[in-house]
């Protein structure tokens, strides 16, 4: 019997209805059902295969055709929730909220939008420079490695169970921390190890928060603590108010917000360029996401936030972020590290949206997530180029860069418009809408704070401008020219991108306001 | 070089014994304690035991690298596998019920196939970091 039946097993469904005696009745494979978890797998098992094939032009292939096909299942997944609503799917036929639940609503499916696009847009991006920075014995791993944070980080995205979210996000952060100590400079060792103290810190963090969770709810289904955490609240606050804290901090370490952001310069300036361009734009939205969940859809949707001194924490961190890393970001010679400092202050940005918790700022918070996303993937792309060609990112030995890498800083000079938010660029839509939910809120400070620190960023942003087009070209800087094309196609594509989704709103800003209305609605049931 | 003729036959006698011991933790790991993860450190030191005794090239002559790190990938991809079987049958992914002529047996077989891949990637990984360590400054 056992054989017969592992034979039926490794034929295909019409053949195994053919073996007999199946009590169930095989029915075909829908793709269409099963997209919720094809979006997990197809990357985790080419993990694994292009980690058994060991070689680094296949893997290279191999995580092409994966990033590229991921992108369709997610734009899918969207459409499928625009016409039915949610989706949720039971991972091993186990019924939730007993079992593992994947549930995807109009939220996630936008975050999982912008990892799988970013993803797929910087993969070309990473044939020429993994060459220089990776040795050939270690190449298809870095490539497995890849696969597997994008793994995690899509896991983290689309399943509905606090417990699992842990699971992914030490899959895609042990990750991580090896995609940024295979940088080729000796630093990057001590920054991975940095990284992963804090990181570990912060999914204990949040891991003791989902235990508190779980002590005063007995669910781990996210849908169903929303459902029961109301009526634990009020029987008794402390564990729930313990499990807020605990969880807000331990993903605060995740998503790098300031003070917590010590971690994130030095791991994005010493990873390979190919990783600091993908965990740049992916990983801390990702974190974001987990807030924005936790914060509106768990315990928002039980507590008043706005009693809990929680919401000025949060508004005092963000603005403390958006000024503070800008003015560091003013002071730094490393163009990489300068960026990473930008990136904290535009996290700021985010999480004050989240502090509004209103409509248009939580929609500027979103809708940032993927502006961001694209404007710092093609910031650090271009950087990257440079590297590649020139050997160095400090700013005092790039003079006149401009004029040997005219695309490259064309770019450049693209995507810092967009962290300026000169209007016609992405940025600009993200701080329209901060700044109006700011007003909405009748914080006006707030709203002029947002422009106040904006000028900062004209004077981080012009400072290397000025370097790149008005000095003399340097020693380092003759040996520039425009990266190969394959290189030069991801930094186009991610400029392109910022300009789009600065001038075309249609689309990314509807998508946005909808996340938003459901986020600040609390869980939809 | 002879002192430990002890130490070495008693190895060589009760290295079967070990492996023996892993997998019968890994065919009780579905119904008992035990399962794919104990089973694999059990084999592992199995190798490390005949590395301590016999030198790490004697060990790598049986269990080369390369076998090592093959075997890390592969446990991922049977495990994973194990779930996409379950769509050939219409049903949701890691569904093992679907598995077997009925519930009970398809789950039975199920977490089997899924153990298997677990115990080959931890043997795997417990080997390849023990290598690791051993090999740190030859």
């Amino acid at each position: 019997m056992s054989v017969g039946l592992l034979t039926s097993v490794a034929l295909a469904a019409g053949a195994a209805q053919a073996a007999g005696g199946h009590a169930v009745a095989a029915k075909p494979f829908i793709l269409t059902e099963h997209l919720p978890i094809l979006i997990v797998v197809i990357p985790l098992l080419a993990a694994a295969l292009t980690a058994m094939l060991r070689n680094g032009r296949v893997a290279w292939a191999i995580s092409l055709a994966v990033s590229w096909i991921l992108p369709i299942l997610a734009v899918m997944l969207i459409l499928q929730v625009e016409e039915k609503g949610i989706i949720s799917y039971a991972l091993g036929g186990w019924a939730p909220p007993v079992g593992i639940e994947y549930r995807v609503d109009i939220v996630n499916a936008f975050v999982l939008l912008i990892v799988s696009v970013v993803g797929a847009i910087a993969m070309p991006y990473a044939l020429r420079t993994v060459e220089l920075d990776i040795d050939e014995p270690q190449r298809a791993w870095f490539y497995a490695i890849y696969l597997l944070a994008l793994t995690g980080l899509l896991g983290m995205t689309i399943t509905g169970d606090a417990f699992n979210i842990f699971v992914f996000m030490e899959v895609s952060s042990l990750a991580m921390y090896v995609m940024i100590a295979m940088g080729r400079d000796r630093r990057a060792l001590i920054a991975a190890y940095q990284y992963l103290i804090m990181g570990t810190i912060g999914a204990t963090f949040y891991v003791i928060g989902v235990g508190f969770l779980y002590v005063v709810t007995g669910s781990l289904n996210m849908a169903d603590i929303a459902l029961r955490i109301g009526p634990a609240f009020a029987e008794s606050s402390p564990p729930v108010m313990a499990a807020l804290a605990f969880i807000v901090v331990g993903i605060s370490l995740k998503l790098a917000l300031f003070p917590l952001h010590v971690w994130l310069p030095n791991a994005y300036a010493f990873a390979p360029k190919f990783a600091t361009v993908f965990l740049a734009a992916t990983a801390t939205k990702v974190a974001v996401y987990i807030l924005l969940r936790f914060y509106f859809s768990i315990f928002g949707s039980a507590i008043s936030l706005t009693d809990l001194p929680i919401t000025e924490m949060l508004l005092i961190l963000s603005i403390a972020a958006m000024f503070i890393a800008s003015v560091m970001a003013i002071y730094e010679d490393n163009i990489e590290r300068m960026l990473a400092f930008s990136s904290v202050a535009q996290i700021g940005y985010i999480t004050l949206g989240i502090a509004l918790a209103n409509k248009s700022g939580v929609a500027g918070s979103v809708v940032h997530l993927m502006n961001h996303a694209a404007m710092k993937a093609a910031l650090f792309a271009a950087i990257g180029a440079i590297l590649y060609r020139v050997g160095t990112a400090r700013m005092s030995e790039l003079g006149g860069i401009g004029r040997t890498m005219p695309l490259t800083m064309a770019a450049f000079v693209i995507g810092g418009l967009s962290i300026i938010g000169v209007p016609g660029t992405a940025g600009f839509i993200s701080k329209w809408y901060l700044g109006v939910g700011a007003i909405e809120h009748g914080w006006w400070v707030v709203a002029f704070l947002i422009v106040a620190s904006s000028l900062i960023s004209i004077i981080y942003i012009g400072r290397f401008v000025e370097v790149a087009y008005f000095q003399p070209v340097s020693e380092a800087s003759e040996k520039g020219s425009d990266p190969p094309f394959s290189m030069m196609l991801s930094i186009v594509v991610f400029t392109a991108l910022t300009i789009y989704l600065g001038l075309d709103t249609a689309w990314s800003g509807q998508l946005a306001e909808k996340v938003a209305a459901v986020l600040v609605g609390g869980l939809a049931q | 070089m002879k002192l430990d003729l002890i130490l070495r036959v008693t190895t060589k006698a009760i290295l079967p014994f070990i492996l023996l011991f892993a997998l019968y933790v890994h065919f009780h790991g579905d119904y008992g304690p035990g399962g794919g993860f104990q089973a694999g450190v059990i084999a592992a030191g199995m190798v490390i035991l005949y590395s301590i005794v016999f030198g790490v090239e004697a060990a790598q002559r049986v269990i080369s690298q390369r076998l090592v790190a093959t075997m890390v990938p592969l446990g991922v991809l049977i495990y994973g596998a194990t779930g996409v079987i379950s769509f050939l049958y219409g049903a949701n992914y890691l569904d093992y019920g679907v598995l077997g002529h009925d519930s009970k047996h398809g789950h039975h077989l199920g977490i089997l196939l899924v153990e298997s891949g677990v115990i080959i990637t931890v043997a795997g990984t417990m080997t390849a970091i023990f290598y690791a360590f051993v090999q740190r400054g030859r």
